[in-house]
């Protein structure tokens, strides 16, 4: 048996009617996403679910036989949201790729632009996207009885964030005319304008370059970020008792809710955020430099570390088929036999893959989507694991408290926990927060760990700006590192895109892009059902999803999907679709999905 | 508030003429979503300002955007359905996103949006362009991919993208008699595409007069100068004073900017409340908002071929310029010698009293 995903669970014991119900688009995400799914309400559970994306573009197509130099310009349009992490990943590969690192100064640079796209970005999916699944309007609709519960439940922090009962709280996130949802529109603006000081726009960035970046590192520069960032500092002391109040609730009002989204916790996370100090960006020195960022990579399988190992984490990366409109690679070249370091490198690694699309008619029997199944192979045990990054936060926290290894001042790893500090601001005194492993990768806790991310890129940047600072006054103002591009080179880069896993994989041939392999979150998410049979996350944790909404098949909204779908933060520019169908009554059988024994 | 129940005869809310409008936003072309991403950025006007009815005079405005949307799955295409039955009138299409060509494979889809209930295959992004844009009163193309096509259109593309106005017709009108408006950009900058808007908007509620629009159809009002003409680095190619390296505050057009050629406003507007940009801020422009783009700008980092003539001319005016001009300046920052702590007075007044 070679793949596993879903926990075990018991299997409902009556049998019940399946009803078909899709939703396509899902809406309040990046992209085009659909999900198909088959739910027994009887027994108030997903049986079955699809996940399919309904866009092709064709980067690696394209890009081949362009100038390897313009790889982050490129690869940035693939997201309109995390656009700049992209671009950001392939100047990582570039640089790896043209043996060359940026001068310190430009590195702290990147970090404080990267920083401040996980705080907008978290920021604005958080309160203004998946944040109206939580809001008065949506609550009413779907759950009567819990908004009558919110209207008499005092709020255990509302001397913090102001807000009387949990109802108070739900009724700001309303879209629009919602308080608190107008302020976190707002103060994703300010973590923008954060963001373009350090990489000129949001998202696709015009100063980043291979080598370093063409900001000009000033005294206005720096000042101009940080008294942006003392304001999102104290915008966060409100913000997180303001989320563990609100997802705290759900737990207590919906006894159960912790199942909602839920899958065997298989937790990615490429690590984020470089230390000059430590990054040469040579590929035999990988496994130091990548234990030294300030997101520690990182695969947790059943709560476990398996291992921090860039090196580990890419030679075992495996792209496979099953589902998507694409034909296998088996007889195309192999570009990349092996690593620097004389590693073999498998034929469905992102190095040696060649995509070739065939368009056909979507059958959810067959192939239905143009996402591809990544899979991590675990040599353990021989299986290609389905792994996700929930959405990003809450990998990042998990592998990083587990390794133990960052220690920052304002961040400190405990090896269970991440403890961070935020100081004074203008009306709030100094504040420590701390993320403790959760009990489950479910939806509530992917969103909980998603507020905690924020004040952990607040803390970060925190340090990057002193550690700017410190070049600056040193007179280190030099920002770039002339390269020459070589005829033949092999490059890759690890980063965090905001909701996960990035990776870029390129080869240079006669000074040209041979093949180029950009592997986003979204891919390791919204994945079909792969040659082994394995579905990706999405359709695992829908799958596994009990029906808490109060409403029947008629006036269904899918809430609980919805929560489960968007807490992996989706970003799909490239689609997946929930589709409500007519409530056609299906075969009265209870699915084999559940159960699957490791 | 109606103005004949305001006292004292006020009038502070003059009603607009069409009540209400509709925005369906199709953001399912071969894109990134980063249109819409940056549209929240904008506060020039802000989404939420029009949406809540804070600029005076404007209809009352529907926003129908997946990424912003409280529906989901059918709820939030059945406001597709009714533009295509005529029952959703009047509404603006914004369209996001390359064109791909659907023609040029046997079967399948690049792109799609929603499903059809008849044959369980998604309706492609061209179909309901061809549904709605004739039902339209104005069609919007929002961002370089849906203007011009984009990067997606990028030679040896597998998808065969173009712009809009290459699958409408570049002398496509609307049934309002508008032709297709053009907000290119990628992504479009905020406030650009926000101030367009709101410009339809007043045109719609009968305040403006036709949108002014160039032969790339794109607003002149924001198109119609140079990148070069509204950069501050712009001084220092006049004296001929070019950066080598990335990270000088000097002109960087000898490192790949091809600001002197291309449209757009972004170094004198700023990225988003006047901060960042790109040459302006040390990023070479790429030339992303253009027809051209991307391949008529690559490799993006080589110096722009005539840049190396123009470059060149200015050289020797340049520096003799910059001389001449660090001669003056050397001179005015200098005090004039009459300001001193001495016990004299010699600034030329003539003291009677004292």
């Amino acid at each position: 048996m070679s793949t596993i995903t879903a926990p075990t669970k018991d299997v409902p014991s009556k049998k019940g009617n399946l009803v078909e119900m899709n939703w396509d688009p899902i809406t309040r995400i990046v992209g085009s996403l659909g999900i198909f799914t088959k739910i027994d309400f009887e027994n108030r559970h997903v049986v079955e679910c699809h996940s399919t994306s309904s866009i092709f573009r064709g980067y690696s197509i394209f890009m081949k036989g362009k100038d390897p130099r313009d790889a982050h310009f490129i690869t940035s349009r693939i997201c309109g949201i995390c656009g700049d992490n992209h671009a950001t990943c392939a100047t990582y590969a570039q640089n790896m790729a043209f043996g060359i690192k940026p001068p310190p100064i430009a590195e702290w640079i990147v970090n404080l632009g990267e920083a401040a796209e996980y705080m907008f970005d978290h920021n604005i999916f958080q309160d203004n996207l998946v944040g109206v699944d939580f809001c008065e309007q949506m609550v009413k609709e779907t759950n009567p009885k819990v908004w009558a519960k919110a209207q008499s439940t005092p709020a255990p922090h509302s001397n913090l964030h102001g807000f009387k009962n949990i109802s108070d709280i739900m009724t700001a996130l309303n879209p629009f005319t919602g308080s608190f949802y107008r302020e976190a529109l707002v103060m994703s603006r300010m973590t923008r304008e954060m963001f373009c000081l350090m990489e000129g726009r949001h998202v696709h960035p015009s100063t980043l370059y291979p080598g370093g970046v063409g900001t000009v590192p000033t005294v206005q520069l720096f000042t101009d970020y940080l008294v942006r960032l003392m304001k999102y500092v104290e915008f966060m002391k409100k913000v997180v008792p303001l989320h563990d109040d609100l997802f705290d609730f759900f737990y207590q009002a919906l006894p159960g809710y912790e199942e909602v989204g839920r899958r065997r916790v298989l937790l990615a996370c490429w690590g984020s955020f470089n230390d000059p100090d430590h990054c040469d960006y040579t590929y035999k020195n990988m496994t130091n430099w990548g234990r030294n960022m300030f997101v520690t990579p990182g695969i947790v399988v059943d709560g476990k570390l398996v291992t921090t190992d860039l090196v580990d984490i890419n030679l075992n990366i495996r792209i496979l088929l099953g589902s998507s409109y694409y034909d296998e690679w088996k007889n195309s070249q192999t570009f990349v036999k092996t690593d620097p370091l004389g590693n073999p490198v498998d034929k469905n690694h992102p190095w040696n893959q060649t995509t070739i699309p065939r368009p056909q008619k979507r059958d959810f029997g067959g192939k239905y989507t143009w996402v591809m199944s990544p899979r991590w192979f675990d040599k353990r045990t021989g299986d290609h694991l389905a792994m996700d990054t929930g959405g990003g936060p809450i990998a990042r926290l998990w592998a990083t408290a587990l390794a133990g290894l960052v220690d920052i001042g304002y961040i400190k790893a405990t090896g269970s926990s991440v403890k961070m500090y935020l100081p004074k601001t203008t009306s709030l005194p100094e504040v420590e927060f701390e993320w403790k492993i959760p009990k489950w990768s479910n939806a509530i806790e992917r969103d909980r760990a998603r507020t905690y991310f924020q004040v952990y890129a607040a803390c970060a940047a925190l340090h990057f700006m002193e550690k700017a600072l410190a070049e600056l006054h040193a007179g280190h103002t030099k920002t770039w590192t002339e390269f020459k591009v070589p005829e033949e080179a092999i490059g890759c880069g690890f980063h965090e895109a905001v909701r996960g896993v990035l990776s870029h994989h390129v080869v240079i041939k006669e000074g040209k892009i041979a093949n180029y392999h950009p592997y986003p979150p979204t891919p390791w998410n919204a994945n079909p059902r792969d040659v082994y049979g394995t579905p990706g996350p999405y359709e695992d944790a829908v799958q596994n999803t009990p029906i808490f909404e109060e409403n029947g098949p008629d006036k269904f909204k899918g809430i609980d999907i919805m929560r489960a779908v968007r807490s992996f933060d989706p970003c799909l520019p490239c689609g997946v679709h929930m589709y409500l169908g007519n409530g056609k009554v299906l075969e009265t059988h209870h699915s084999p999905m559940f159960g699957l024994q490791p | 508030m109606a103005a004949e129940t305001v006292p004292y005869g006020r009038v502070t809310q003059k009603p607009s003429p069409v009540a209400e409008v509709h925005i369906l936003w199709i953001t399912a072309g071969l894109g990134c979503d980063g249109d819409s991403v940056s549209v929240t950025a904008a506060t020039q006007p802000s989404i939420e300002d029009v949406l809540l009815g804070a600029i005076p005079g404007l209809p009352k405005v529907h926003l129908h955007n997946p990424v912003l949307a409280y529906e989901n799955g059918d709820e939030f295409m059945k406001f597709w359905y009714m533009a295509e039955k005529g029952q959703l009138d009047p509404f603006v299409l914004v369209v996001e996103g390359s064109i791909p060509n659907e023609k040029i494979k046997k079967e399948g889809y690049w792109a799609g949006l929603g499903t059809d209930s008849k044959t369980g295959q998604p309706i492609t992004t061209n179909e309901w362009i061809d549904r709605l844009a004739p039902k339209a009163l104005a069609v919007v193309a929002c961002g370089t991919c849906a203007t011009y096509g984009g990067i997606h259109a990028m030679e040896g593309n597998p998808t065969g993208a173009m712009g809009l106005a290459d699958y409408l017709g570049w002398d496509w009108k609307s049934k309002a008699g508008l032709p297709i408006v053009n907000v290119p950009g990628c992504p479009v900058q905020p406030d650009n595409f926000m101030e367009t808007v709101l410009y339809l908007l007043y045109q719609v509620a009968g305040l403006a007069p036709m949108i002014p629009l160039d032969d790339q159809l794109r607003p002149t009002w924001l198109f119609g100068r140079t990148v070069h003409e509204g950069c501050d680095r712009a001084g220092y190619y006049e004296q001929g004073d070019f950066a080598e390296v990335y990270g000088s505050p000097k002109c960087i057009v000898k490192l790949g900017c091809w600001g002197p050629v291309v449209n757009c406003n972004v170094p004198k507007r700023g990225w988003m409340a006047g901060i960042g940009g790109c040459p302006n801020v040390g990023g070479i422009c790429i030339g992303c908002t253009m027809p051209g783009f991307p391949d008529k700008f690559m490799p993006f980092m080589d110096e722009p071929p005539g840049a190396k003539v123009s470059g060149a001319a200015v050289g020797a005016y340049g520096r003799a310029i910059r001389a001449l001009r660090s001669i003056t300046q050397s001179t005015v920052n200098k005090e004039p010698k009459w300001r001193h702590r001495r016990a004299e007075l010699t600034t030329g007044y003539h003291a009677r009293t004292y």
